[in-house]
């Protein structure tokens, strides 16, 4: 490893621990939902888990926190993820394969567009 | 590492390992291994959350969910329940004792955690301890590049400013430790940590190295600059295997990215730190008995003056400081001095951690500001006494304080407030005592220890604090004469006039708190042959109502030495000549016939 000669140097360790560390605050920006019922699972939600986690990492984007839930009911547009990000109202996109990932990220978690080919539902459940 | 879902954080301090922290983690890895959970969960293991009553203990984010009680067989269901599903597992939740709601973050909305302020204790329960990237990533190693660029005379200005006090328990002002240390002539100095924590009831200073022990090396990086030694050495017993582990670790990382050894970011400056192991002698707590064991010499304390400031390890000038202490320093350096004289009270700033254990409810390591009262860190932060019973006084500094009754709850906690009270701040050992603990046997207790660990250099501490044992043991056996108390008042008193170090100093200190407050209760055992607290064996009988047996011979069978007869549904009765006093039967008895009695 080398060796930290000056103030800046300190300053990168942390930034990069930063990043590290962020998950442990619970304070985001937004969250993206997936839900993990039984139909969900089967319907292939936990790829699209790990791939919705790939892409946030790829694009560098660590406010936003991904949690999983149960069904929500709509068991037929599996797998769905609701996106919710402040100060808008949440989005539930249904039929979200690892394929959909990387445009629902960049168009409407890092552009704030809603990406409506894939919206099954606006607003609160 | 690629973000994670969900970060699970593990506490690992002493008490949760205790409690069976190591057979969760495994059997969350395997559970999360057999969900497929590996690359988007990352576990982390921390120092000490402070809870250690409801450990062992774990923190789910980003939700930043507690759980608590764990058992291996809990893993499962959490991680096919909450990550896997999301779906919070309720019954592992922390109850609220003021709503008897559970809580999800009880850090928001539980008293033990709100009432807190954490300084020394900040990073505890919050980083690994074993990589240095998270310290810094909560502004480690900040204060060092800060100070370096300082001159040593601002750095102890700063430490002036901060009204900062010794944590080790007498309450020194640390800044004049500093300076005296800095302006002895010498080229070489030495800075130690004095880690050889012993009172019984006291595990801050382990929690702390175990948590966060680059906080601790910081700090004494900073007291090397500050009165410019450079070389460190921490004095830590070898009963803390695990702090030893991570200091080491700690001490490695910091040499591995410049920030310790050589020429320090390039500010010319040079420190280096050694760990000396104790084995466990109290009175190398004493600072120049600690510098004696240093030397590899018997562990005695040495005449002051010289004071270690002067001549210290190697006869050479030396600053030595205690481990939560040096916790503090890091922070007062970022935040500046201001910050923290705003925290505390007019002669003592800042916050204390208290090991609070006993008869209290939530025991465990606390952070508060001081000025507290000690019916806020007792009822407040504590919970209050269990089972119902009531509150009798609360033991503070281990074998050198004394008790505090009900009568001063509302005193608020510093150093000069606990000394008027007869007791002292110590390194933070309180111990929660309820209306079923006897003060003789307290003092007695504490006497012991002190008998025990005392050097042997001093005669009035070596024969004084035996011969005070000696009528102490007396008392509790229903021995006790007449112009006993009056002995044990005058011969306390010279012990501390006459010793040497602070143990020989302090060690009477239990029994004349306790005759202070207490009297009534060896005058009972003295002139009654009475323990109010039905506590000392001697003193104590165990009867049975004859209007309450049924004859269900329960205690008859659990008796290890049968002193208990009568037949089969008919009342049973207890041959005091040959019962032990063991209790048993009062623990088995469903109909509460069997009692204590002291005449």
């Amino acid at each position: 490893m080398a060796k930290v000669k000056s103030l800046d140097e300190l300053m990168k360790i942390k930034e990069n621990a930063v990043k590290n560390i962020q998950m442990r605050d619970s304070d985001k920006r937004g969250k993206i939902v997936v839900a993990m019922g039984t139909c969900g699972i089967a319907a292939g939600a936990k790829e699209t888990l790990q791939a919705i986690v790939g892409e946030l990492d790829k694009q560098n984007i660590d406010d936003v926190s991904v949690v999983q839930s149960g069904c929500m009911g709509l068991c037929d547009v599996e797998p769905t993820i609701e996106v919710v990000m402040e100060g808008q109202d949440p989005i539930i996109y249904g039929h979200v394969s690892p394929e959909q990932v990387e445009r629902i990220v960049e168009q409407h978690v890092q552009n704030g567009k809603v990406v409506s080919d894939l919206m099954v539902r606006k607003g609160e459940i | 590492m690629p973000v994670a879902t969900n970060t699970i954080l593990m506490c690992a301090g002493g008490g949760c390992i205790s409690s069976g922290e190591e057979s969760c983690l495994s059997a969350l890895e395997k559970a999360i291994d057999k969900y497929n959970l590996n690359n988007i969960v990352q576990i982390v293991e921390t120092g000490c959350m402070g809870m250690c009553d409801a450990g062992p203990l774990m923190v789910i984010y980003p939700e930043g969910v507690h759980y608590q009680q764990l058992v291996a067989e809990d893993m499962e269901k959490i991680v096919s329940e909450h990550l896997l599903k999301g779906r919070i597992v309720e019954d592992k939740l922390l109850e609220n004792p003021e709503t008897e709601v559970r809580t999800q973050n009880p850090y928001d909305d539980h008293p033990f955690f709100t009432r807190q302020v954490k300084i020394a204790t900040r990073n505890m329960g919050v980083i690994d301890p074993l990589k240095i990237d998270e310290y810094i990533a909560h502004d480690g190693y900040f204060a060092l590049q800060k100070a370096l660029e300082m001159t040593p005379e601002e750095v102890i200005q700063i430490l002036k400013k901060s009204g900062l006090r010794g944590r080790g328990g007498a309450g020194f002002p640390t800044w004049l430790k500093w300076d005296l240390t800095k302006k002895v002539e010498g080229e070489e100095k030495y800075v130690l940590c004095n880690a050889d924590e012993g009172d019984p009831g006291a595990f801050m200073d382990r929690s702390i190295l175990e948590g966060d022990p680059h906080s601790v090396l910081e700090a004494m990086a900073i007291a090397g600059y500050a009165i410019g030694a450079n070389k460190g050495y921490i004095y830590i017993r070898a009963e803390y295997p695990l702090a030893i582990e991570r200091l080491k670790e700690g001490i490695k990382q910091a040499k591995e990215l410049g920030l310790f050894g050589e020429n320090i970011m390039d500010s010319g400056f040079s420190f280096d730190i050694e760990i000396r192991m104790g084995a466990g002698a109290f009175v190398c707590g004493e600072e120049t008995a600690l510098i004696e064991s240093i030397e590899g010499k018997r562990g005695q304390p040495r005449v002051k003056p010289p004071f270690p400031a002067q001549k210290g390890v190697w006869d050479k000038p030396t600053l030595n400081n205690n481990v939560e202490t040096y916790a503090n320093i890091p922070p007062i350096i970022t935040k500046g001095a201001d910050w923290f004289s705003s925290i505390g009270t007019e002669t003592s700033k800042g916050t204390k951690v208290f090991c609070l254990t006993g008869k209290v409810k939530n025991t465990g390591l606390v952070e508060v500001p001081m000025g507290i009262t000690l019916k806020e860190v007792v009822f407040d932060i504590g919970g209050g006494i269990p089972d119902g019973k009531q509150y009798k006084a609360v033991q503070t500094g281990g074998p050198s304080g004394g008790c505090i009754p009900a009568d001063h709850l509302d005193t608020p906690i510093d150093y000069e407030t606990l000394q008027d009270l007869g007791t002292m701040m110590g390194s933070g050992g309180m111990i929660v005592m309820d209306e079923d603990t006897c003060m003789v046997d307290v003092a007695k207790y504490f006497l012991d220890f002190s008998v025990e660990e005392s050097c042997g250099k001093c005669v009035p501490c070596r024969e004084g604090n035996r011969v005070m044992f000696d009528i102490l043991e007396r008392i509790t056996e229903g021995e006790g004469q007449e112009g006993d108390i009056e002995t044990l008042e005058t011969l306390g008193k010279s012990i501390m006039d006459t010793s040497l170090c602070g143990l020989g100093q302090s060690s009477p200190q239990p029994v004349i708190s306790t005759i202070h407050y207490f009297r009534e209760e060896y005058e009972a055992h003295i002139k009654e042959g009475r323990c109010p607290a039905k506590v000392c064996k001697p003193l104590v009988r165990y009867v049975v109502d004859k209007e309450k047996c049924v004859g269900c011979t329960a205690c008859a069978r659990v008796c290890p030495v049968n002193a208990i007869e009568g037949d089969v549904k008919k009342p049973h009765e207890i041959d005091p000549e040959i019962c032990t006093r063991c209790g048993s039967c009062i623990e088995v008895c469903r109909f509460d016939a069997i009692s204590r009695v002291s005449p």
